[in-house]
């Protein structure tokens, strides 16, 4: 069979042995590594007879809080993986002096620096934040689940494939080697032609679906399924934020596909949209991917916003100062971040006109931004402040966040961007705004959030190990970077001539050392908060004594959410329902409708993910019969209607009268 | 966006989407004719000379059969789903302009300062 | 909705309702369909921002005025047109609950769907035969995509139009298939709206270029 060329390229496409990175002894100790950890946990989960348990309980399940903490799980995996690049980054810039080539091969230092950026943004930062949306906001407008439960579950195996396909690339084949963002002509097919660019469409294509998707499935929930009483100015900021974000994701990720798809008919077909000849333009490129770019960092920092929100309210015992210009800062932000996206290629030679237009817009975004911050210090102004962790989080956002605007404004300077374009300020820059924004407010919120979802909080000790090292760290990386910026050093090079520098990029090194004790501490916050989890339990429900809906029922709460749906009248609604002695319902249980699991989304994900491979190596046959499979699977899926049951009354009894003796231990003791 | 008056979501069972009837499917069928048959009798026939007359008053047809379709066939209106579909519709065609226009202001002024010698058509 | 009396004094305030807050199946679907379009339409936004930027790039090669037949489009926006208003047809006859007749409208739908795309196609064809490929210039690659991408949407319709077609016949014009059909509907309208979109900007004014 394998002496007939004609044939094993049918069967195989382009894949063949020379694909596996053999030569390359730092993939071949990964992948030991990883092979190693992946049989161990295979062996463990085998060992203990869970596998049925992960696939009833977790993997079909559509309950908007499992797929959350699975949307958690995956960001944070994920993160080693970005964050090992991060490292390789940092130490190789840090030796790479005086004629040593550091230890790095151009071909390899390229795809950990594309690598890195499309790990950290879709598969660490935008699970993350869905994950946090999704677990957090059902609860508080008092909705038993989302809008279309199995949609979410399709969604998020949706990114758990994209996440594969660029996992896989790291083993088979490799990655592209274009930037994170894959900018014609160096991504088309005459200067990338083998499947690093193509691991990079596949991936985010099949991820992207499964993100638009979750973008409307979130809308409807907070606009169909709040609380009887729940005004659209009564929701929590929270609440609002996810509704803008999710505005965002639905009109931005459209754009990314189009663009994508145009990307891969240059590479496949041979069109001439993205090409130097036939009337093609790359810069079109460009023009439309920061059409869906600048929306995306407001998609990640909006949530973020929110959950800083919750956090100085609930650890100010404040009522949050300026909830009305809070909502309204927020919606302006969404509709400018469309308005901005031409600063990101200042350079490209749009002229005076153009470039002052959007310098502008770019400023004006600073002014409800800022609103948003004074509202922060003024809900902490006079309020009697607990510096848990969640708060500690938010302080350290707001000294760093700042600092990350400011240089924010400086670039939204075209004649200063002139400057600074593409240089280490700018890495500097946004690296602060997406690590003191969005980072630091989603460790915020799953400090926050933690005890909701699983009855005992996060210990404390190893958490302030891992702020300080994080906050420490931070400043030791990128600071160093906004000094070589303003020097002129460029981004993305590998080896450097100028000796003077190599003192700012060892401090760099250091800096991301200590984020990766920040991130060791973090593990090791969760390993023993599980060990400890006796001493920090929670049984009330509302460890913090907060505001919002969420905290009214109990942690873990029960799958259908409130034994009885919420009434609200105020826009802090639990903390009004404590003040005017609200007393929980102990009788009268009603059946509960809810949606059945299915294992459907888990199968179409794995046929699209199946699907991109094919497309990937060349495997025509390979694409075809998972494409027809996925529309079969997809079809056959609406032939049944039976997609719901009732939890009986006398269960729902037996899970309320639980939490009534629990609560009743707790208050004894 | 920021104030609904309807505290409790709407219960019926079409979640408030509204219907057409017979009279308005034909009304809108043979306004869409109507919108369709003169721009294309314009730009077959060349009716009128000035092509920029004939680009403009072609898209002023589009743009009516657009909102025609709109009305009569996909029955936008103000009240179903509590406004939030017309929401959702304005919001859309905000973007639409913004991401429309924008690319095409953003292209040509490139086009002008970068590529003054040729003329793209010709270019091989 | 009757509510909770939580408590024996009657003036505290009510924080439960008491019976199960109806929602029932598929209350958002309309509403959550609708901002799907909407996303598709950002989609089709770019398509046509892409013709817009290079629709007038012919890199020396074939310009509209060589490969248009205006009267062909004419012919496929009348197809177009005659599907939508049958559908509509078929919406009416489903409001009255009559299986037959709805199903009969819907196969007059589907196949003047057909015909469109049979004269889309067959247009592809000889547009290539004449050397007129995607791969031609990049005006011809934004036309064959943007238009293709129209004519894969309304393809998809057809899929799920038989697929309906089927659920209908085994399950009658159940709540959940109308609501199906309503929802195929939107999409059906919108695809001609995009239409609209197309004739006149690429078709029309390329014409007039």
């Amino acid at each position: 069979m394998f002496d007939n060329p004609e044939l094993v390229k049918m069967i195989f496409g382009r894949l063949n042995l020379d694909a596996l990175p053999l030569h390359e002894p730092i993939l071949v100790g990964t992948f030991a590594m990883v092979a190693t950890g992946g049989l161990a946990l295979f062996a463990i989960v085998t060992y203990f007879r869970l596998w049925t348990y992960l696939w009833r309980e977790w993997f079909t399940s559509v309950d908007h809080k499992r797929i959350g903490i699975m949307y958690m799980i995956l960001g944070i995996v994920m993160l080693l993986r970005g964050f090992a690049d991060a490292l390789m980054m940092r130490l190789q810039q840090a030796i790479a002096f005086g004629g040593s080539e550091g230890y790095l091969p151009a071909h390899h230092y390229d795809q950990v620096f594309t690598a890195h950026g499309v790990i950290m943004i879709f598969f660490v930062a935008m699970p993350l934040v869905t994950g946090l949306m999704n677990y957090v906001m059902p609860l508080q407008i008092g909705a038993r689940d989302v809008s279309f439960p199995f949609l979410n579950n399709f969604s998020f195996w949706m990114t758990v494939g994209g996440a594969v396909l660029v996992m896989m690339s790291l083993f088979i084949g490799e990655f592209a080697r274009t930037g994170w963002l894959a900018y014609p002509p160096l991504s088309n097919i005459g200067y990338s032609p083998d499947v690093g660019v193509d691991y990079y469409i596949w991936g985010l294509q099949v991820a992207g679906v499964g993100t638009t998707l979750s973008g409307i499935n979130l809308i409807c929930t907070i606009v169909k399924l709040r609380a009887p009483g729940m005004t659209m100015m009564r929701m929590p900021v929270f609440t609002w934020t996810a509704l803008c974000t999710n505005v965002l994701i639905v009109a931005s990720f459209p754009v990314l596909t189009a663009v994508l798809v145009l990307l891969s008919l240059d590479r496949y077909v041979g069109t001439n949209f993205f090409t130097n000849d036939f009337g093609g333009n790359p810069m079109m490129y460009v023009n439309l991917i920061w059409i869906w770019g600048h929306p995306e960092v407001y998609i990640l920092v909006l949530p973020a916003f929110g959950i800083f929100s919750e956090v100085t309210a609930t650890f100010s015992g404040k009522r949050l100062f300026g909830y009305t210009s809070m909502v309204y800062a927020t919606v302006v932000i969404t509709i400018l971040s469309y308005l901005v996206w031409l600063h990101h290629f200042f350079t490209m030679g749009s002229g005076a006109s153009v470039n002052s237009f959007f310098g502008i817009t770019t400023m004006i975004i600073s002014i409800p931004t800022g609103a948003k911050m004074f509202n922060w210090l003024f809900t902490m102004y006079r309020g009697r402040i607990r510096f848990e962790l969640p708060m500690m989080w938010t302080v350290a956002f707001m000294l760093t966040f700042v600092i990350g605007g400011m240089t924010g404004v400086l670039l939204a300077v075209p004649p200063a961007d002139f400057v600074l374009h593409n240089s280490l300020f700018l890495v500097a820059h946004f690296h602060n705004v997406i690590i003191g924004g969005v980072l630091f407010g989603l460790f915020a919120g799953i400090n926050y959030w933690f005890p909701k979802a699983f009855g005992f909080r996060l210990d404390p000790f190893w958490g302030k190990l891992s702020f300080w090292f994080w906050v420490s760290g931070f400043y030791f990386a990128f600071m160093p970077l906004y000094v070589l910026g303003l020097m002129g050093v460029t981004r993305r090079l590998r080896v450097f001539d100028d000796p003077s520098l190599q003192i700012w990029f060892v401090i760099a090194a250091f800096g991301a050392l200590l984020i990766f004790l920040g991130i060791i501490s973090m593990l090791v916050q969760f390993a023993v908060s599980i060990l400890r989890r006796e001493q920090l339990k929670d049984v009330t429900g509302d460890p913090w004594n907060a505001r919002t809906l969420e905290w009214a029922t109990s942690s873990p709460p029960p799958a259908y959410n409130f034994a009885f749906t919420p009434v609200v009248y105020d826009n802090d609604a639990w903390w009004d329902m404590k003040r005017r002695g609200y007393r929980r319902p102990l009788a009268g249980f009603r059946p509960i409708h809810m949606p059945s699991n299915t294992g459907t989304g888990i199968v179409l994900a794995g046929l699209a993910t199946a699907m991109g491979f094919g497309l990937i190596w060349y495997i025509w046959w390979l694409a075809a019969v998972s494409f027809i499979a996925l529309l079969a699977v997809a079809i056959g899926h609406t032939f049944n209607y039976h997609r719901d049951f009732d939890i009986p009354a006398d269960r729902v009894g037996q899970v309320e009268d639980a939490r009534t003796r629990l609560l009743a231990a707790g208050a004894q003791s | 966006m920021t104030s609904d008056t309807h505290a409790l979501p709407d219960h019926d069972a079409h979640g408030g989407a509204a219907h057409g009837s017979l009279q308005s499917y034909l009304i809108g069928f043979g306004l869409s004719v109507v919108l369709t048959a003169i721009p294309f009798w314009l730009v077959m026939t060349g009716a009128i000379a000035d092509k920029t007359a004939t680009g403009i008053l072609v898209l002023l047809f589009a743009a009516v059969q657009i909102v025609v379709h709109m009305v009569y066939f996909l029955h936008m209106n103000t009240r179903s789903e509590n406004g939030w579909t017309m929401m959702a519709l304005i919001f859309t065609v905000v973007m639409v302009v913004i991401a429309l226009t924008g690319s095409l202001w953003v292209m040509h002024h490139l086009n002008i300062n970068m590529m003054p010698m040729h003329d793209m058509s010709q270019m091989p | 909705m009757t509510v909770a009396n939580v408590s024996t004094q009657g003036s505290e305030p009510v924080f439960h309702l008491i019976d199960e807050h109806a929602h029932p199946e598929g209350a958002s679907t309309m509403l959550g369909f609708w901002i799907y379009l909407m996303s598709d339409c950002l989609i089709f936004a770019m398509l046509f921002a892409t013709f817009g930027v290079l629709g007038g790039n012919y890199a020396a090669g074939p310009s509209p005025k060589d490969l248009f037949d205006l009267k062909l489009v004419a012919v496929n926006t009348t197809m177009l047109l005659l599907s939508s208003i049958t559908y509509g047809f078929a919406m009416l006859t489903m409001e009255k609950s009559r299986v037959g007749a709805t199903q009969a409208w819907l196969a007059i739908t589907g196949l003047f769907g057909l015909a469109f795309i049979g004269i889309e196609l067959s247009e592809f064809a000889h547009m290539i035969h004449e050397g007129a490929t995607p791969q031609r210039s990049a005006f011809l690659s934004s036309f064959f995509t943007l238009v293709g991408t129209h004519g894969t949407h309304v393809t998809f319709g057809l899929v799920w139009m038989v697929t309906l077609m089927v659920q209908v016949a085994r399950y009658g014009l159940i709540e959940a298939n109308r609501r199906r059909l309503m929802c195929l509907s939107m999409f059906w309208h919108f695809l001609d709206v995009v239409w609209i979109g197309v004739f006149t900007f690429v078709y029309l004014l390329g014409m007039l270029r």
